[in-house]
């Protein structure tokens, strides 16, 4: 393997672990919040669908992307009344989200644009353009660096250096700030921050919130930036290899960049190579495509080390006497 | 503003200080339960109150009232004589009051300092907020004998030191009035009264303090006046100094009730359990149990004293069959098999009865009846059957009925569901179940944790009587009292060791204290 193909593999890395990236820090906020959320996968395809076919109808990738976000809003509104207000069952809050994604993106899409599901393919104002960084151009020329510079690290759209961003940000609310300290109390014990006078109800909801906009990025830019328009079950349970990215990261932010990137690197290795041949046998295409789920069953099935989720996660929150 | 109307004084005097509290006329019903009747009180600024009563008697949804938690049905809540209304927590923080809660309100994971400014930040930043935080846990540390490392985790320290960060929270918060409910049920001798010394310390500051309890001794050793409640109701508020332990638990239960247990000289006969050199090691490879040799004989009661959390359970959990150990243990010299083989099922047939020390958990199933939990673990006796296949329901109901009514447990309906009954009840129907059978060998943990003063009498009626029948009895306890009058040898555990054996007769609470807090003398 030369190094301009590891480049275009590490490129790829980089798209392809953006929607897993924010999906994962999405179920961050709302699990360290005590809000399990197996409803990441249905926000990103209402997210993926709306963002769709708004930038389709209105050629405006932006408007695309707040009507994603909306979509993601109102399901995560749906998952917080159900499991904080109405003291749900979270898990079945989180399927009844996914079932309605599925059903209702296909559908609405079906009825709108008669194109089966899918939404019309996009043209260039309808999607996220590269953003080329400075000197790109300039540095490209130079050996080695050129083109990490100019090929891995430029010329990305703009959810991508998003997501980037949000893995400090996360870590700096979490651990600086007043509301990721009582984020994380109430995560763990609810009964702490009530009867320290802060309300359990409106942390949930403020995390739940957070979930549902970075949901909602994940979604639009699987849409509008990965692809060129919605197409049916486009997630193909990137939320749930999120999910099992969040409990291989323990739950942390910068641990999560590097899951979600393991988990892109081992999609962008399906993609370019899918038959490797190893002398005696040749591994067929779709073992290559099933690397990434593979590796969520083993994670999820607690074979990489113990992983503590926070301590009152999956219960909602009632005061006891 | 409602000014207090000064009874009879003539208005040259200055008026008294006004009360730090005063309740007026508060009831609060749950559904057809009226859990407080318009309950009046008044706690005088700068002294300890002590709030006494059984399981049930309302002293804690009182507490919960004045802590924002509920909100009574009528009534009215002055704080240094100013009407106040506290419609949630935040409401009786800003008004002064601070809880420490029986189960504390800690984040297990966080550090001392980031418990302490949970809630009251003083800004969005944590950065100046710690450091804020820190000076003045440094301060309120030298003031009232407070001493806490701001920067440990919660979960590494000890209860005593948990719940002091309880205590600093609500003085950080500039508490002026400090609710305590049930402080000393996790604490060690020798922490209580550590406690007791941080209490006196605050009062002397000129702060008050409410504690809530069922031990008498500790309402007699330490507070100034005492409220005692009663099915909801506040039936006496006496000065200390005036009373004395019977006047209360007379007061506490409505009728004349025996503190110390009757009985007579123990007249142990063979070895029963003979255990040597017991070791248990947990699913982190820590050792629970630590070369454990203990004998008891008939007609003799073991108690096992130490804090929670020193190997008691385990050595119950070996017994009772639920454990795996090594070591060797015989039954009437039989030896028992430790490998996991031999389950609970086993040691009840061996003649080995348990009253688990956690009732709700192992003792009984909640969602079921009565009925059903009376047969649990003696299911399979021949007098259950009806055939092969078929349980005989009729027999266990009849079976029992006859067990409540001996065991005097109330209501005596069978088909109640058991969370249904109250704590002292639930554990009748347990003790009923195990020591029905007569077994050779009773293990009871905790027999009167959660049970009010009239159950506990009785339930300790029982063991004696297990006991005078001829037969052995281990009994686990974190309750000193209990273990001193009931027991005729007393084993301290520590740290999954036996430290001593004692004779209730010639030992007090100090020297078990100190054998409990692991000091070998």
């Amino acid at each position: 393997m030369d190094f301009a193909t590891l480049i275009q593999i590490l490129d790829s890395t980089v798209r392809l672990a953006t929607p897993l990236l924010f999906a994962c820090l999405a179920g961050l906020f709302s699990e360290r919040a005590g809000v399990f959320d197996i409803g990441l996968e249905g926000k990103m395809l209402a997210a993926a669908f709306l963002s769709g076919a708004v930038a389709a109808v209105t050629g405006n990738v932006w408007l695309g992307m707040f009507a994603g976000i909306g979509a993601s809003l109102l399901m995560a509104a749906i998952h917080g009344l159900a499991s904080i207000t109405f003291r749900g069952n979270q898990l079945i809050s989180g399927v009844a989200i996914n079932f309605l994604a599925a059903g209702l993106t296909v559908l609405l899409g079906q009825n709108w644009f008669g194109l089966g599901g899918r939404t019309p393919a996009l043209t260039s104002g309808g999607r996220f353009e590269p953003i080329i960084l400075p000197f790109a151009e300039a540095m490209a020329p130079v050996p080695v660096l050129g083109p990490i510079y100019s090929e891995l690290i430029s010329g990305h759209s703009f959810p991508v250096y998003l997501a980037w961003a949000m893995v400090p940000a996360t870590a700096w609310l979490l651990y600086r700030t007043r509301f990721g300290l009582r984020l994380r109390a109430v995560g763990e014990n609810p009964a702490a921050v009530d009867t320290a006078g802060v309300s359990v109800t409106a942390i949930r909801y403020a995390a739940v919130a957070i979930c549902g906009v970075l949901c909602g990025l994940a979604g639009a830019y699987l849409a509008t930036g990965l692809a060129a328009g919605f197409g049916k079950d486009m997630t193909a349970g990137r939320g749930f290899i999120a999910l099992a990215a969040l409990i291989f990261a323990k739950w942390r932010p910068w641990y999560a960049l590097g899951a979600c990137l393991l988990f892109g690197f081992l999609e962008a290795v399906g993609n370019r190579f899918p038959n490797i041949d190893l002398g005696l046998i040749v591994l067929p295409a779709q073992f290559m495509q099933a690397l990434p789920y593979i590796l969520t069953v083993v994670i999820l099935a607690g074979f990489v080390g113990k992983a503590i989720p926070p301590r009152a996660g999956g219960e909602p929150y009632v005061k006891e006497r | 503003m409602t000014v207090q109307a000064n009874a009879g004084r003539p208005d040259s005097a200055a008026p008294p200080a006004p009360p730090a509290i005063e309740l007026r006329g508060i009831s609060k019903a749950f559904g057809p339960v009226q859990a407080n009747k318009d309950i009046s009180i008044r706690v005088a600024r700068g002294s300890i109150h002590g709030i006494i009563g059984e399981n049930g008697a309302g002293k804690s949804t009182l507490m919960s009232i004045l802590y924002g938690f509920y909100r009574a049905d009528s009534g009215e809540i002055l704080i240094g004589g100013q009407p106040t209304a506290i419609p949630d927590s935040q409401a009786a923080i800003r008004a002064g009051i601070g809880m420490v809660f029986q189960h504390f309100k800690l984040v297990q994971n966080f550090t001392v300092l980031e418990n302490v400014i949970l809630g009251a930040e003083g800004g969005a930043m944590l950065r100046g907020a710690m450091t804020r935080a820190r000076q003045s846990l440094l301060d309120l540390a030298r003031d009232y004998e407070l001493d806490v490392n701001p920067d440990a985790v919660v979960e590494d320290l000890s209860v005593g030191h948990q719940q002091r960060v309880e205590i600093l929270k609500a003085l950080y918060r500039q508490a002026d009035i400090l609710i305590l409910d049930e402080p000393t049920g996790v604490l060690t001798p020798p922490e209580a009264d550590q406690l007791f010394r941080i209490l006196r310390g605050l009062k002397d500051q000129g702060k008050t303090v409410i504690l809530i309890t069922h031990k008498l001794r500790e309402i007699m050793e330490i507070t100034d006046t005492v409220s005692v409640m009663r099915r909801g109701e506040m039936v006496a508020t006496v000065k200390t100094a005036e009373t004395g332990p019977e006047q209360l638990a007379e007061l506490m239960v409505g009728r004349k009730v025996l503190l110390r247990v009757e009985k007579r000289p123990a007249t142990p006969g063979r070895p029963v359990l003979e255990v040597e050199n017991l070791t248990l090691r947990d699913g982190q490879g820590v050792e629970r149990l630590r070369g454990i040799s203990l004998s008891i004989r008939a007609g003799e009661i073991l108690g096992i004293a130490g804090v929670a959390g020193n190997g008691q359970s385990e050595l119950l959990e070996v017994l009772g069959g639920y454990a795996r150990a090594s070591g060797s243990v015989r039954l009437n010299g039989q030896p028992l098999d430790l490998s996991g083989r031999e389950d609970a099922a086993t040691r009840r047939a061996q003649g080995i009865g348990h009253v688990p020390e956690d009732r709700q958990a192992r003792g009984l199933i909640m969602d079921f009846s009565a009925w059903e939990n009376a047969a649990f673990g003696y299911h399979n006796a021949p007098e259950f059957q009806k055939s092969n296949i078929l349980m005989d329901n009729d027999a266990i109901r009849a079976d029992t009925v006859s067990k409540m009514e001996r065991y005097d447990v109330r209501p005596p309906i069978p088909t109640l569901a058991a969370k249904n009954f109250s704590g002292g009840n639930q554990q009748k129907i347990v003790v009923a179940r195990e020591m029905d059978r007569n077994p050779d060998l009773l293990l009871i943990g905790q027999p009167t944790r959660g049970v009010d003063i009239g159950a506990i009498e009785f339930i300790h009626k029982q063991i004696v009587a297990l006991r005078d029948a001829g037969k052995a009895v281990l009994l686990v306890s974190v309750e000193l009292d209990e273990i001193m009058s009931l027991s005729d040898r007393i084993a301290v555990m520590f740290d999954g060791r036996i430290m001593g054996e004692r004779d209730p007769a010639t030992t007090d609470e100090r020297d078990l204290g100190l054998l409990m807090a692991g000091v070998v003398q």
